[in-house]
């Protein structure tokens, strides 16, 4: 029969039926439903295992504390693992499976664990897993790897879109319960901003789940009027499905809102969760309370569960969860499940009373004194077994039983910045302590008012504070009439009663008798008891045990509770997942990308990109019957040497330096010298850290008297600009410099080889001949009528210029370039030949700029001018800076010209053992020179300046088995030493 | 954290890029000081749990260098001032 459970009331849309399945299995729920409270009313009550000893479990809680009831929802790419199905709003078609079984949910095998729970103590793994040290990665690991964890991941794509944003209120109200309402009704009405947040998908918070009245109406009908009346305020912003994560500095609040987790699919253009960013002014936390259990032998059965949603489920979601019930309660709010459920004609066997005095019932058979001791049934709750207060025990038979051991206020957020909460002798639990985060503070039952006029009253007077801290005026209003019940609690944590095992934490199994380990082991502090145990270290964080565990620690040590401490949390206050973090930034949208003037162009013709930083540059760009990339390089190399190569040089970072003072701060953030730089001419620069390190290099060009062009290369282009902010603004602030970088606003085009001033002279409107365009030259000038820059300067080794027209003109450019190039056979050559070609010239580039590396280990150590105050040349002196036997900067080649070298390996005398004490240095940038027909490599060798014509080997000790090659050490320049192309 | 920036107002410190601490604008003159006195300026620092002073970049922004001075312990900020300013009131010129 379906939905067997369900009784009359409650707030679920019976009009409309959904079906759903849980293991294969079709059942009906409604709107309004949780997969849990579907599940319970058709009389399923076994939802999980545990994590360690595969225990049966169903549901402990109704909300979002649940520890038992984790599920797999849906199937396919949108599977999720580890769901609460206390908070899963049903859907029609919604798949869940159960997890952490095998090969069922009633049968699972790793049950066996359970039986084994004499060696699975706390600290088994420390214990166990010792030795031998060999065994810990190979062997113990992955045996542990694979018995642990609950849920699986599906490894396919999530096909849904995940969101972040931002917003901004002058009071964010974290949840909706009554507390939550009236502060939010209280601001709302000043006319403040108002974000009111609450976790679940119907804002009312306990009134739903209470027959509790609030000002003469059923609480939940009060808790619709004000949300009706919340959401015609324009200055309130009503986010239910909302949780708040997280406090973070100066009001800021992690907020996840769950948008179309309650749909089968998102709508269309609709993310599937968001990550608000919620900018507050002031926070009131009113995220009410947590009922803790009784800790007692086989509490654990499934059926067993918390007394509050024993009742929330009837009251709520119409379901009885057993037919026969009793309650085990140690505090007055206990008896209200059994007087609930008992109007709701449920049959309520007994009421297990821990406190000697107290109300007592009528018309239920309500035991003082009492406690239960011991529960049976292991795939299902069948019966309790009690102890009187005279000491007589008594088999109960039952199907559920509700368990109240008081409340605990949800303090979590307000330890987020490590207050730590203090002990309330009066309701027994923890409230939020002082030095909470500045701008929040607690209201209702979360501040420790358990009624509901307790609610309400500090609802309202945190929101008046709070505004009032703003200079907004809130108007105290009437509060409706509610119940304002005393607190009536007798401490009762564990009902000891024989030998067997008491849980605190089910989801992570620990239980009393691991905490009494703990103890006898001296890891009694309560840090200790969580690491050493576990405890509260599972996926609900303790919610529901942490409080249980240590107050039994205080209990076997002696101490009181406050002396005993408590620990705190962090972020998130429930699980978050990962796509909901990373939000957009997946896939190719990870980060952004840019793309250069020529991209289009390149990609017309087939090249193949390379990420370079943010860039996707052209890496090689085939030609048709190339099958090898280095088919494609070795012919763009040998092109450009012949006659003419193109190649786009956008990415490097461009700065315009401007001011009377240009020169000097140029002479300031450069290690050489160039205020004497003559005006239409370019220098290399090489720019210093303080430490004395290199930190970038580039051509720098003066365009006229006070203003200069930077070339960065392309990986330091924001680093190098915003070193240079601060040495104006910060080191020199009374320079007269400008800067702005115009990385972007250049197209830029290296065009090199014995004919570029030929195909150059095609365009250039301009006389770019030897005389009027010398080697290092540089100026304006205009290509077809289009204003431009030329600079007369060369990374290959070539005759070479390097052209710049804005942007916007780079694709028509680089075709006319090409076009332009066709009677001389240019090739357009991408990073690999430009990297063949300034290897085989010894240019220092990334591998070479190390950041651990100085232009005394490059072999441009005189570049450091002493006559200036420039960054990194004081520093740049030190003592094991200046060794003349450190590294230094050579060219490597193979003795036999087939030998391969391989960047990385490192250089070793002839017949040195390949330990670190004879290491010599190692290979820095390998290529494959086509010009000497055999690889060729840049490396730093210690004294490598006096050790050219050794021959020495490259050895690599990544390969397996280790590889090595007899090398001949030589000087860097490979090609055309003397520089007489550069100059042609 | 939100910087209370001079020029542009509460700004999310996601904008910003941190350096560190804000006795680094005390460079000493590298044609007098020695080795010695770069050294100390460079690396020695104080790490107190307290007030501190630092230098932070507005990257995603205007550009200003800022000294931010922030409580370590509570990431109060106490004061954000533009480093220009700052750098001249110490005496800083060319």
């Amino acid at each position: 029969m379906t939905q067997s459970n369900r009784i009359a009331g409650g707030q679920i849309d019976r009009s409309r039926t959904f079906r759903f399945t849980f293991d294969g299995r079709t059942y009906e729920g409604h709107p309004g439903d949780t997969l849990a409270s579907a599940l319970l009313a058709n009389g399923v009550r076994l939802m999980g295992r545990s994590f360690k000893y595969h225990r049966p479990r169903g549901p402990l809680s109704a909300g979002s504390e649940e520890p038992n009831a984790l599920v797999q929802l849906r199937s396919g790419p949108r599977q999720e693992p580890n769901t609460r199905a206390t908070v899963a709003e049903l859907f029609d078609g919604l798949e869940a499976t159960s997890q952490n079984a095998w090969p069922s949910l009633k049968f699972d095998a790793m049950a066996i664990n359970d039986r084994l729970n004499t060696f699975f103590t706390a600290g088994f793994y420390y214990k166990t897993f010792m030795w031998p040290a060999s065994f810990w990665e190979k062997v113990y690991e992955p045996i542990i790897r694979r018995a642990a964890g609950l849920g699986a991941l599906t490894r396919e794509e999530d096909p849904d879109e995940y969101d972040k944003g931002f917003l901004h209120c002058d009071l964010l109200v974290i949840g909706a319960g009554p507390a939550g309402l009236t502060a939010a009704l209280t601001a709302g009405r000043a006319g403040a901003r108002v974000i009111l947040a609450d976790e679940d998908f119907r804002m009312g918070g306990r009134l739903n789940a209470e027959t509790l009245e609030v000002g003469g109406k059923a609480g939940a009908d009060w808790a619709a009027g004000i949300v009706a009346e919340l959401s015609a305020m324009p200055n309130v912003r009503l986010m239910p499905r909302t949780t708040v994560i997280g406090a973070f500095d100066h009001g800021i609040y992690g907020v996840v809102e769950r948008v179309s987790d309650h749909l089968a699919v998102p709508p269309k253009g609709k993310p599937r969760q968001t990550l608000w960013r919620v900018y507050s002014r002031r926070a009131i936390l009113a995220g009410g309370a947590t009922e803790r259990p009784i800790a007692f032998e086989n509490n654990d059965r499934p059926g067993i569960m918390l007394a509050g949603a024993l009742r929330a489920y009837a009251n709520r979601w119409s379901v009885a969860v057993g037919d026969r019930v009793a309650v085990f309660t140690n505090n007055e709010d206990g008896l209200r499940s059994a007087t609930d459920l008992q109007a709701k004609g449920v049959d309520v066997v007994a009421v297990i009373d821990a406190r000697p005095g107290g109300s007592v019932l009528p018309g239920i058979r309500h035991l003082k004194g009492a406690e239960v001791i011991d529960a049976q049934g292991r795939l299902g709750l069948t019966s309790i077994t009690i102890r009187q207060a005279n000491g007589r025990t008594e088999t109960i038979r039952v199907t559920a039983l509700g368990v109240s051991g008081g409340w605990n206020p949800n303090v979590n957020i307000t330890s987020h910045h490590r207050s730590r909460p203090v002990w309330d002798e009066a309701i027994q639990s923890f409230i939020p302590g002082p030095d909470a985060p500045h701008g929040l503070t607690a209201a209702g039952a979360a501040a420790g008012a358990l009624s509901t006029h307790g609610a309400l009253a500090t609802g309202q007077a945190q929101a008046i504070a709070a505004l009032a801290d703003l200079g907004i005026t809130a108007k105290a209003a009437a509060l409706p009439n509610a119940e304002d019940a005393p607190i009536s609690i007798t401490p009762k944590w564990y009902a000891a009663g024989g030998k067997g095992r008491a849980w605190i934490d089910p989801q992570n199994d620990v239980t009393v008798k691991d905490v009494k380990l703990a103890q006898k082991e001296n890891f009694t502090s309560v840090e200790h008891l969580k690491r050493y145990t576990t405890l509260g270290m599972a996926t609900d964080q303790g919610k529901t045990g942490n409080v249980l565990g240590l107050a039994i620690m205080a209990g076997l040590t002696g101490r009181t509770i406050p002396e005993t401490g408590t620990t705190i949390y962090r972020p998130p206050y429930t699980p978050v997942a990962m796509g909901t973090l990373a939000g957009r930034s997946r896939g190719k949208e990870f980060k952004p990308f840019r793309l250069t003037p020529s991209h289009k162009w390149a990609e017309e013709q087939g090249a193949v990109f390379v990420e370079v930083g943010m860039w996707l540059r052209t890496q090689w760009l085939p030609k048709p019957g190339e099958t090898h990339w280095r088919q494609s390089v070795d012919r763009e190399v040998l092109a450009t040497r012949k006659s003419v190569g193109i190649c786009d040089v956008t990415t490097l970072g461009k700065i315009d330096i401007q001011g009377t003072d240009a020169g000097a701060f140029l002479d300031k953030v450069y290690c050489n010298t160039f205020s004497t730089l003559a005006v239409g001419k370019c220098r290399y620069g090489l720019m210093l850290r303080e430490d004395g390190m290199v930190f970038d290099d580039g051509t720098t060009a003066r365009m006229g008297e006070h203003e200069y062009v930077m070339t960065t290369t392309t990986a330091n282009a924001v680093t190098v600009f915003r070193h240079l902010e601060y040495c104006r603004q910060v080191l020199w602030p009374e320079m007269d410099v400008q800067l702005i970088s115009t990385t972007e606003a250049w197209a830029q085009f290296s065009v090199a080889g014995p004919n570029a001033r030929k195909l150059l002279e095609k365009l250039v409107d301009q006389d770019i001949s030897d005389a009027a365009f010398p080697y290092m030259g540089a100026g304006s000038i205009t290509v077809r009528g289009i204003r431009g820059r030329l600079f007369r300067i060369s990374f290959s080794g070539e005759l070479a210029y390097e052209i710049a027209v804005p942007t916007r003109y780079g694709d028509a450019l680089i075709r006319a370039l090409v076009e332009a190039g066709k009677e001389f056979d240019a090739v357009v050559y991408g990073t690999e030949a430009l990297g063949v070609m300034r290897v085989e010239k010894g240019h220092v580039a990334g591998n070479e700029l190390n950041g651990q590396s100085t232009a005394l280990n490059m072999g441009l150590g005189k570049m450091v001018s002493k006559k200036k105050d420039a960054i990194g040349m004081v520093l740049s002196q030190r003592e094991g800076m200046t060794d003349p036997n450190g590294y230094r900067l050579v060219g490597v080649k193979p003795v036999n010209p087939e030998g391969r070298l391989t960047a990385g390996s490192h250089f070793l005398e002839i017949g040195a053992a390949p330990v670190i004490e004879n290491d010599g240095g190692w290979l820095t940038s390998k290529v494959y020179s086509p010009h000497l027909g055999c690889d060729i490599a840049l490396g730093y060798l210690k004294a490598g300046d006096q050790k050219m014509g050794r021959r020495m080997r490259a050895v690599n000790l990544l390969a397996k088995p280790p590889t090595e090659t007899e090398v001949e050490i030589v000087s860097p320049h490979f090609f055309d030493p003397e520089g007489e192309r550069l100059r042609g | 954290m939100i910087f209370n920036h001079p020029i542009l107002g509460p700004r999310d410190a996601q904008e910003f890029v941190y350096l560190g601490d804000a006795s680094l604008m005390r460079r000493p003159d590298g044609m007098t000081a020695g080795i010695e006195a770069f050294h100390d300026w460079l690396y020695n620092r104080d790490n107190p749990a307290g007030e501190h002073r630092e230098l932070w970049y507005h990257e995603q922004g205007d550009r200003s260098w800022l000294v931010v001075t922030r409580n370590t312990v509570t990431h109060e900020v106490i004061r954000v001032e533009l480093a220009r300013d700052v750098a001249k009131a110490m005496g800083r010129t060319k």
